[in-house]
């Protein structure tokens, strides 16, 4: 697409880019068949241009194409029209169409993305591109009016997917009626795992968002969370399970596994203190910062561990009221 | 700081497809660089630059949980192709320049691109 000299100027937000990316991926996802005039109105080349100005004004449309025995011959637009006016003046315009028309005719595919037709009009300056099947049939007509409008509907029609989810997620808590309902999430994480790493986390924090969690909480979830999901794959014998119990007022992150175990808790929880390998070290990781960076996000930090048995790591987050996950909050959700 | 700024003062250039013109222009308000991933976490990165010399998926992750805006590449490195597709699917854009991690943040920091502080200090 072209670059809008305007656009380069503003900062963009990141929900206005994600929107802009939006609208220039769905350049390469809708097709002109999707978009087009589908119910045109066509002329032949011996009709008046008086015959084409009455069509142009009933149909409130700007342009046609110009067919002769089944074949597609030109395009007649408004501004041949007015160049008729010009020629004749108002109520003499008896010359025929093939007269004014542009026969020069410019086609696209009804199956090509609307990315082709959008080149189309910055190259040619045209204001309507016939559109044609595999078998070079007139199947409509599309204008840089079309692509706005298909841009828009699209754009509407995610807006309201992804809105209804959000809707249905963030009411959860108030839909369903019991003395204490929690969302309990569970994860098992393979240890080694070092390609799907973060995962867990990351479905954890998006569901967060999704149930309208501010993007401080989610952010704070998030990283107690993929520390702990890290050392279930780097220090578990056999894996382990990250549990996250969601309620209103707080969210409980657990992880437990089956060993090794810990020799001695306190020691790992000074800061630098890692019993990581190079390698792991090497990835980035198993710098003993993790449990303190979990601890720093979190309210409530419970680590028991039992060499030869196995670690279990529980951590509370609360939520202030503004925070919590209720109606009166869900205007977030919306956002 | 736009991404397109950051390309230009540090030599780099985006790893995968060509970004739309949208992410070229997305803007971070600081930079933060650091090989242990746990250091990313332990700063507020959120709308930043994270600059890294690792090139493993993890990375990505690291700076989706961060909310970081986009991730710079240095000393050469090139991603493997599990970093990019994450990178895609996350919506986190990876630039690599040859510069080491002490000149590209050297240039940034000079340009204007503000530091990132400890998340315990921004409360």
């Amino acid at each position: 697409m072209e670059q809008d000299p305007i656009r380069q100027e503003r900062v963009i937000t990141d929900a206005a880019a994600g929107l802009i990316t939006r609208v220039e991926e769905l350049a390469y996802e809708l097709k002109i068949e999707e978009v087009m005039t589908r119910d045109i109105k066509v002329v032949t080349p011996a009709m008046t241009m008086q015959e084409v100005l009455n069509l142009f004004r009933e149909g409130r449309i700007s342009g046609a194409p110009v067919i002769l025995e089944e074949k597609l011959v030109g395009i007649i637009s408004l501004e041949d029209l007015i160049r008729a006016l010009q020629d004749y003046g108002r109520g003499e315009l008896h010359a025929p169409v093939a007269h004014y028309m542009t026969s020069k005719v410019i086609t696209v595919n009804a199956l090509d993305p609307i990315v082709e037709a959008l080149k189309l009009f910055a190259q040619t300056r045209f204001g309507r591109l016939a559109v044609t099947d595999n078998g070079n049939k007139l199947v409509g007509i599309i204008t840089k009016g079309d692509i706005t409008r298909g841009l828009l509907n699209a754009i509407q029609r995610d807006y309201q997917a992804e809105e209804l989810k959000r809707y249905r997620a963030s009411h959860l808590f108030e839909d369903i009626i019991s003395d204490r309902t929690s969302l309990i999430l569970r994860y098992q994480i393979k240890p080694r795992d070092f390609t799907h790493g973060g995962t867990a986390s990351s479905h954890i924090k998006r569901a967060l968002l999704r149930l309208g969690a501010t993007p401080q909480i989610a952010r704070r979830c998030g990283i107690a969370v993929y520390e702990a999901e890290m050392n279930l794959i780097i220090h578990t014998d056999h894996g382990g399970e990250v549990r996250v119990e969601i309620e209103p007022h707080q969210i409980v992150m657990e992880t437990v596994d089956d060993g090794p175990g810990i020799e001695d808790v306190e020691l790992a929880l000074k800061p630098g203190y890692s019993t990581a390998t190079p390698d792991i070290r090497e990835m980035g990781f198993g710098a003993g910062m993790g449990l303190k960076n979990i601890q720093r996000c979190v309210n409530e930090f419970l680590l028991e561990s039992l060499p030869g048995q196995g670690t279990r790591l529980q951590v509370k987050i609360h939520l202030q009221p503004e925070e919590t996950f209720s109606d009166n909050n869900h205007a977030r959700a919306a956002d | 700081m736009r991404l397109q700024d950051i390309l230009s003062l540090t030599q780099a250039q985006f790893f995968g497809l060509d970004p739309a013109p949208a992410v070229v222009n997305r803007e971070v308000r600081l930079g933060f660089g650091a090989d242990l991933m746990s250091d990313v976490l332990r700063y507020d990165v959120a709308q930043g630059l994270m600059i890294t010399g690792l090139v493993n998926p993890q990375i990505v992750r690291t700076a989706e949980m961060a909310d970081a805006a986009a991730i710079l590449i240095v000393r050469g490195k090139i991603p493997p192709p599990e970093t990019n597709d994450l990178a895609g699917r996350v919506g986190i854009p990876i630039m690599g320049t040859e510069m080491s991690m002490f000149e590209a943040c050297g240039r940034l920091y000079q340009a204007g691109l503000p530091p990132a502080r400890r998340q315990d200090e921004v409360g």
